[in-house]
């Protein structure tokens, strides 16, 4: 296959996967919908962890919980709505493949904006896929495909750009690392930032006193909401250690002669590691549990994805602009940089 | 769940007012205020928000030339804003109170954590409560084994799985097994606090003796590392002239490749400078294909490759016909296409000092009769420069920057219609200034590369910080530290016949699921079914 036509399949396979998307969102709202005919009781049949017998699945949040008619419906677009997912997934695998092997030479499909979100989202939907037994995550369904909708949108209508080789500074088997290992991190803190948001919501609505009903029945209750969200913040903060801590700073190093500069990529990279480890200290801190500590999360997510994206677009002295490198005329020293 | 919270306990004595501290009382008071995980947690959220500024003001450290534009264009914030030290913020006094703050809390948090943790080494489980049945996460059931078989098995069953099981005590009841496990958990969060101590260590030696400098040199021509011979140079507050290597080297050629098509056309890539280099005066030469992403270290400095640019070949022959100037001058470029901005001097030129600025084309073509440069490659290099005569104002005191002609004392050559007059030259042009004045010529090209040049001492000890942190991080965040006690005894009138066994698992991290643990561990002692995973 020659280059323009697995650049042509990537554009075709991120358009279908949108699509798809699309349609599993539609699943799941329709699944979100029918739960508001469902009693509640039938609907809030999570978590019931208690005394479990040894070998149980464990699966008795999944919608197949009753015989009754509207959670039959729930639970068959439930279903569909994580079939459509799973294919939405590969089509998007099949985009990314196709970026990185659309360039000459192929290379990682993560190389500028554009494909960076296309990896930010396709981690997202991946983790989500890979935790969704384990964590029982039919509740998150619904806002992990808006987000990875809404995110592949803003990528697509404002960040596409053609395929084109590396800038050399790039050009590094860092790139493989660093970056994979900061798209990973981003993917699995967007989880635990829209799980803590959930928690929020349905604690405040329990504080309120209000009846669980429809899809807030179905929201697990905040304890395991809570625990939820600082496995995966458990899990995404030493991965986020890996790649802004060591790898990035080791990439700098090479690159650009100083593995430190206070680079407002790296001045926002540290501050979101720090409000993550203030979101971990929290939990364990009287009065900081709890609601402050998702929202912590959530201002973790923030500074995230404002470093992900808005910072191309605030900030010109970052040396991580990933389109053409700015040029200064600074006597004496200026020069084209290179990096 | 490790909350550790200290919440000051003051016992005052009868015959002082309610509320009134001794000054030990106070300073006592203001220590465990500092260390408490609260203060912790604050200082985290303030340090994420001083470093805030840093990145929406330019700052001097990270982009001198944009700080100082932004100082032009904001003079009134201007002042205010450098009392506050916002153009340097990672170095500024407020920043630092916040981090060495942070420490001070980590280290005071950290020692009695330490001490206990030291003790707590050597301690055995807890005895298990009368009551197991009050914890949280229990199980019971009967079974026809003897309570003695039952806790054999239970013994068996925790120390398979990494449990430390209590020795029998003195005093202790007979029919409960008490177990623990997941001590490291509380080594990786110790470790991982040491570390980042040791990270900042590792920083500050860099800050404090290293240096970075960078220096243009054209193609041929050699480097030898001392402070004066570079463009620039940001030494560390610690460092001294003599911490220079003596190491000299040459750039022996610049090889580029440009791209003529697709969509990144005119950039350039495959960047390479090929070096040689002696770690000192007489030591034997060594070669070196200096390339982007892969820096040369000569005796712990490093150097890299980080930008080029065209230093076109002048010659300025004077009135009288002597040689004036003659050699190559760095023209620094201005945009992506690398059209170049430079100076040429020659203040010894007579009957008058001859100054040139202007441009440098490397692809020049002319759209409209408009100069206008197509591409970064030098295919068709141009040279169109302004003409200055007069004092160049060399011998005055302050030093002059080579890229800029002090214009306050020259005339600028005009042409008879009063139009700035504009020489033009093509390679191997010679072209004769009006009034007499002499000739240049544009003899060659050739290209120059910028490296910096930098020594990070320290960053060793930072690396194995991180690498230090991160494997504490992962032992604190990932092992479970549990509780696990079972009590086996025969089972009274109203539980039926044989033993009845109680099982009670308590998480001791706050982010633990300990049913699946518990139900696992009851399905091995009841020796029913094959143990399920743990979580
Ligand atoms: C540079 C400053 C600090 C950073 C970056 C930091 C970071 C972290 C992180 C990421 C964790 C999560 C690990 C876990 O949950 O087990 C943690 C836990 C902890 N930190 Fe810190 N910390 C800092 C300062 C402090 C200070 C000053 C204290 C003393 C009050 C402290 C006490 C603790 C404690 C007790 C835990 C365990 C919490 C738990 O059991 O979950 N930390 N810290």
């Amino acid at each position: 296959m020659t280059d323009t036509a697995w650049e042509t399949l990537s554009n075709q396979a991120v358009a279908a996967c949108g699509i798809v998307y699309f349609l599993a969102l539609l699943a799941h709202l329709v699944e979100w919908a029918s739960l508001r005919k469902v009693p509640a009781a039938v609907a809030a049949g999570t978590a019931t962890s208690g005394a479990t017998p040894a070998g149980d699945v464990l699966v008795r949040t999944g919608p197949e919980a009753a015989e009754d008619d509207g959670s039959s419906r729930v639970a068959m677009f439930g279903r569909l709505g994580l079939l459509l997912t799973g294919l939405a997934a590969a089509l998007h695998a099949v985009g990314l493949l196709g970026r990185g092997m659309a360039a000459d030479p192929n290379r990682v499909p993560w190389g500028n904006m554009y494909e960076f979100t296309l990896s930010g989202t396709f981690f997202v939907t991946a983790l989500y896929l890979v935790f969704y037994r384990r964590y029982r995550l039919s509740w998150l369904s619904l806002p992990v495909v808006t987000f990875v909708l809404a995110t592949l949108m803003v990528a697509v209508i404002w960040l596409y750009g053609p395929v084109a080789p590396l800038t050399e500074a790039l050009n590094s088997p860092w790139l493989v690392i660093h970056v994979v290992s900061a798209v990973i991190a981003t993917g699995a803190f967007s989880l635990g930032g829209m799980t803590s948001a959930l928690y929020l919501v349905k604690e405040r609505s329990l504080a309120k006193g209000r009846p669980q009903t429809g899809w807030l029945a179905r929201v697990p209750e905040p304890a395991r909401l809570d625990l939820v969200s600082y496995r995966m913040h458990a899990f995404a903060f030493p991965v986020w250690t890996f790649a802004v801590l060591i790898t990035g700073p080791i990439w700098a190093h090479q690159a650009w002669s100083s593995y430190w500069s206070w680079d407002p990529k790296e001045v926002w990279a540290f501050i979101t590691w720090v409000v993550y480890a203030a979101y971990l200290h929290a939990r364990a801190t009287a009065g900081w549990k709890g609601r402050n500590a998702a929202a912590l999360a959530l201002v973790g997510m923030a500074t995230l994805w404002f470093n992900f994206i808005g910072i191309n677009y605030f900030s010109t002295t970052s040396q991580h602009s990933y389109a053409a490198p700015a040029v200064t005329v600074e006597a004496p020293v200026a020069s084209t940089p290179i990096v | 769940m490790t909350t550790i919270e200290k919440t000051p306990r003051q016992a005052p004595t009868p015959e002082r007012r309610p509320g009134e501290l001794t000054f030990r009382e106070l300073l006592r008071f203001g220590w465990r205020q500092l260390t408490s995980m609260r203060t912790a947690l604050v200082l985290l959220l303030l340090l994420a928000l001083a470093a805030v500024p840093g990145s929406v003001i330019p700052q001097e450290g990270v982009d001198a030339l944009k700080t100082a534009n932004w100082k032009d264009a904001h003079p009134s914030l201007t002042p205010i804003y450098e009392r506050l030290d916002l153009f340097d913020v990672y170095g500024s006094v407020w920043f630092a109170a916040v981090y060495i703050l942070l420490m001070v809390s980590l280290v005071g948090c950290i020692v009695p954590r330490l001490l206990v943790y030291a003790r707590g080494l050597r301690a055995v489980p807890p005895a298990a409560p009368r009551n197991l049945t009050r914890l949280p996460d229990h199980e019971t059931f009967t079974t026809a084994d003897d309570p003695e078989a039952v806790l054999a098995r239970a013994r068996a069953v925790l120390a398979k799985r990494g449990y430390r099981l209590r020795p029998a005590a003195e005093g202790d009841p007979l029919d409960a097994v008490s177990a623990e496990r997941g001590y490291l958990r509380e080594a990786g969060n110790l470790l991982f606090h040491l570390a980042v101590l040791v990270v900042l260590v590792g920083f500050a030696i860099g800050g404090l003796l290293g240096f970075k400098g960078g220096v243009i040199i054209v193609q041929g021509g050699t480097f030898s590392n001392s402070a004066n011979q570079y463009d620039d140079f940001v030494p560390g507050s610690l460092f001294r002239p003599d911490m220079l290597k003596p190491f000299d080297l040459t750039v022996d050629d610049f090889k580029i490749e440009w791209l003529t098509s697709g969509p990144r056309q005119g950039m350039a890539r495959a960047f390479e400078a090929p070096l040689t280099y002696r770690s000192a005066p007489g030591a034997p030469a060594q070669q070196y294909d200096l390339r982007v992403n892969h820096p040369l270290t000569i005796d712990g400095t490093d150097v890299f490759l980080i930008g080029h640019g065209y230093a076109p070949v002048v010659t300025i022959r004077d009135g009288q016909g002597r040689v004036v100037y003659s050699g190559p001058t760095p023209f620094l470029p201005t945009n992506q296409s690398f059209l170049s901005f430079g100076v040429v001097k020659a203040p010894d030129a007579q009957p008058r000092g001859i100054g040139l600025e202007g441009l440098l084309y490397p692809t020049f073509a002319s759209v409209n009769g408009e100069p206008f440069n197509v591409f970064g490659d030098d295919k068709n290099p141009v040279l169109s420069m302004r003409v200055y005569s007069g004092d160049l104002n060399m011998d005055g005191g302050a030093p002059q920057s080579v890229y800029v002609l002090d214009k306050s004392r020259t005339t600028m050559l005009e042409k008879a219609d009063g139009k700035p007059y504009r020489l033009d030259l093509a390679l191997g042009d010679t072209v004769a200034l009006p009034n007499g004045l002499g000739s240049v010529s544009f003899d060659s090209i050739q290209p120059w590369v910028r490296v910096q040049i930098s020594h990070t001492p320290g960053k060793l000890i930072a690396l194995a910080g991180v690498v230090m942190a991160l494997v504490g991080l992962i032992g604190s965040l990932f092992v479970r530290p549990r509780r696990v006690w079972v009590r086996a005894r025969p089972a009274g009138p109203e539980d039926g016949s044989g033993t009845l066994v109680e099982v009670a698992a308590l998480d001791r991290s706050g982010g633990g699921d300990v049913a699946p643990v518990l139900a696992g561990i009851v399905a091995s002692v009841r020796g029913d079914a094959a143990p399920s995973k743990e979580e």
